[in-house]
């Protein structure tokens, strides 16, 4: 479904990403796994096309991306959510996601209609609301909600957009633990759906979500597997999981 | 509701001072009117659209000087003439807005003044249509029924306007449309993420917010006949702005409110001669912008989120 060939970003003199080849299936849940600074969110924001690719090529359904802006990326069905969250902050839960429909579902060049007419989108909204835990507050402004509510919102976006593929970068950062249980339930559920490329630090949720598992260091993949042989490979262990699973 | 009563007050409002053979607020009023399409204008830019756009004289005075130019020309049609300002006027903000929205924060800011600025000494050096001096039209609009001349006539028309341009835009925020415009002012990036194309949106909202300026323009030229070059100079895109700010930024009424505050103001302090300060100042009156600097200060410490925030209305979202 999603093809990194060769993809490379330099930040300055500063490598992010180094010549990644990576292959995400459709159906599974891909974990990206890595040390802090290994390129996981510059990975993520090229495929995204928040950031330029130099380098390689980034083949989506069989179509060649790399060149795509980042609207376009996701008209073909590549949505992302944010490590930090990124919301309306000012809008209601159910305005953000309507929004959110509203960009997947016919052109928004129009200027007479009013949206509240539009039920549709709201209907919508209201499922992916449910599905995100979200459903008692959907008219709350979303400045207002708690960290978890806010992170789950943030996926809930990605979602609302009916992606084929969703990145989803740390979606658990800065969760308790109970939060990170409906997350990886939230997770679990998606996967039936979408295709899910999962950057995530809890080695928990990674290893009972993924499908299968890359691990990036220095911007570089050092291995792909399933989770089993990821947790065997003398690589992973001396370069990153080592010191996780000791922690 | 609220706003039927208020322009049902605007459509009495002419009628009263008849009665009291006091036609010169007829004519203020009118100005006043312009002003708020203008300001209105630059607030679906600035206060819905979230671009901080310094350059909107460009539109107005454009427009002005559009239809000066083609009434010295011997075309006089309102009916031909102000559509071709709102062209010319939509196609300067597509070409500035095209170049402008390229860039971001200060540098949006400095780039549409410049655009603007421009604008401004093209004309001040175009001598053949009044230069510095300012262009001379032979009258106002022809509507081929009626005359433009009776100032009563013609506050009704710019009333009838404004009416119909804050009727749209308020169609237009709450449209599919306007919510993109709203979302991409709160967070930009998002709204990229989640498969909005961010610059073909702020484009359109620059371009229709000229579009309406350049109206506005059109009605300014007509309303003493007389287009100066400092419809384009820079400070008019400044007055423009302190309107928007004065009366709230991104509300519906917040032009309107800020265009009657500003030139209220600044009418009061030439006109009305306040013994005292005479006393302590004797020509206070010469320097108006310090005091009605002064007022604005006040205002905006008071209300922050402009004078309409008084009222209770909730920002658009």
């Amino acid at each position: 479904m999603l093809e990194l060939r060769g993809v490379s970003k330099r930040f300055g003199g500063v490598v992010a990403t180094d010549d990644v080849t990576l292959e995400v299936t459709r159906g599974e849940v891909h974990a990206l796994i890595g040390p802090n600074g290994a390129g996981k969110t510059t990975l993520i924001g090229q495929i995204a096309g928040v950031l330029a690719t130099e380098s390689g090529r980034i083949i989506f359904n069989g179509a060649d991306i790399t060149r795509q802006p980042a609207h376009a990326r996701v008209a073909a069905g590549l949505a992302r959510s944010y490590q930090i969250t990124s919301i309306f902050r000012r809008f209601s839960v159910l305005d953000n996601l309507a929004l959110a429909v509203q960009a997947r579902s016919g052109t928004s060049f129009h200027f007479w209609r009013p949206v509240l007419a539009e039920r549709a989108l709201f209907d919508q909204a209201r499922a992916i609301a449910g599905e995100i835990g979200l459903s008692t507050r959907i008219d709350a402004v979303a400045a207002t909600l708690a960290h978890g509510e806010q992170r789950a919102l943030e996926v809930g976006l990605a979602l609302a957009t009916q992606p084929q593929l969703v990145l989803l970068d740390e979606p658990m950062a800065g969760m308790g633990p109970e939060d990170s249980q409906a997350m990886i339930a939230l997770i679990a559920k998606m996967r039936e759906r979408v295709t899910v490329l999962l950057v995530e630090h809890d080695m928990d949720a990674v290893f009972r979500l993924a499908n299968r598992i890359s691990v990036l260091v220095n911007g570089r993949v050092i291995a792909t597997g399933a989770p089993a042989q990821i947790r065997a490979d003398p690589e992973v262990r001396r370069a990153y999981l080592g010191e996780e699973l000791a922690a | 509701m609220r706003a039927i009563a208020v322009f049902l007050l605007l459509a009495i409002f002419p009628l009263v001072m008849q009665a009291m053979d006091n036609l010169f607020y007829v004519s203020f009023a009118s100005r006043v009117l312009i002003y708020a399409i203008a300001a209105t204008s630059l607030n679906l830019v600035l206060g819905y659209g979230g671009m901080v756009s310094f350059g909107h004289a460009a539109f107005f005075g454009g427009g002005a000087f559009v239809v000066g130019i083609l009434a010295v020309e011997g075309l006089r049609s309102a009916w031909i003439a102000w559509p071709i300002a709102i062209a010319v006027a939509a196609l300067a903000a597509l070409v500035i807005g095209a170049l402008s929205l390229r860039t971001r924060g200060v540098y949006f800011i400095m780039i549409t003044l410049a655009f603007a600025q421009m604008i401004y000494y093209i004309f001040v050096s175009l001598k053949s249509y009044g230069g510095d001096d300012g262009l001379q039209m032979p009258g106002r609009s022809t509507l081929g029924f009626g005359t433009l001349g009776n100032d009563l006539v013609w506050y009704y028309v710019v009333l009838c306007i404004l009416a119909a341009v804050l009727y749209a835009m308020h169609r237009l925020v709450h449209s599919r449309f306007g919510r993109v415009i709203a979302a991409i002012r709160e967070n930009e990036a998002r709204a990229e993420a989640i498969g909005f194309p961010v610059y073909r949106y702020q484009l359109l909202c620059f371009v229709i917010a000229g579009g309406i300026g350049g109206l506005a323009g059109a009605l300014i030229a007509n309303q003493s006949s007389y287009v100066s070059p400092s419809l384009l100079h820079w400070i008019q895109s400044g007055t423009l702005m302190i309107m928007v700010i004065l009366g709230g930024v991104g509300t519906l009424w917040g032009g309107v409110i800020g265009a009657a505050v500003l030139l209220g103001l600044e009418h009061l302090i030439a006109d009305y001669r306040i013994a005292w300060l005479a006393k302590l100042a004797p020509n206070y009156q010469d320097h108006a912008g310090l005091a009605v600097g002064i007022v604005l200060l006040t205002i905006v410490m008071l209300a922050p989120e402009g004078i309409s925030g008084f009222f209770g209305r909730r920002r658009h979202a």
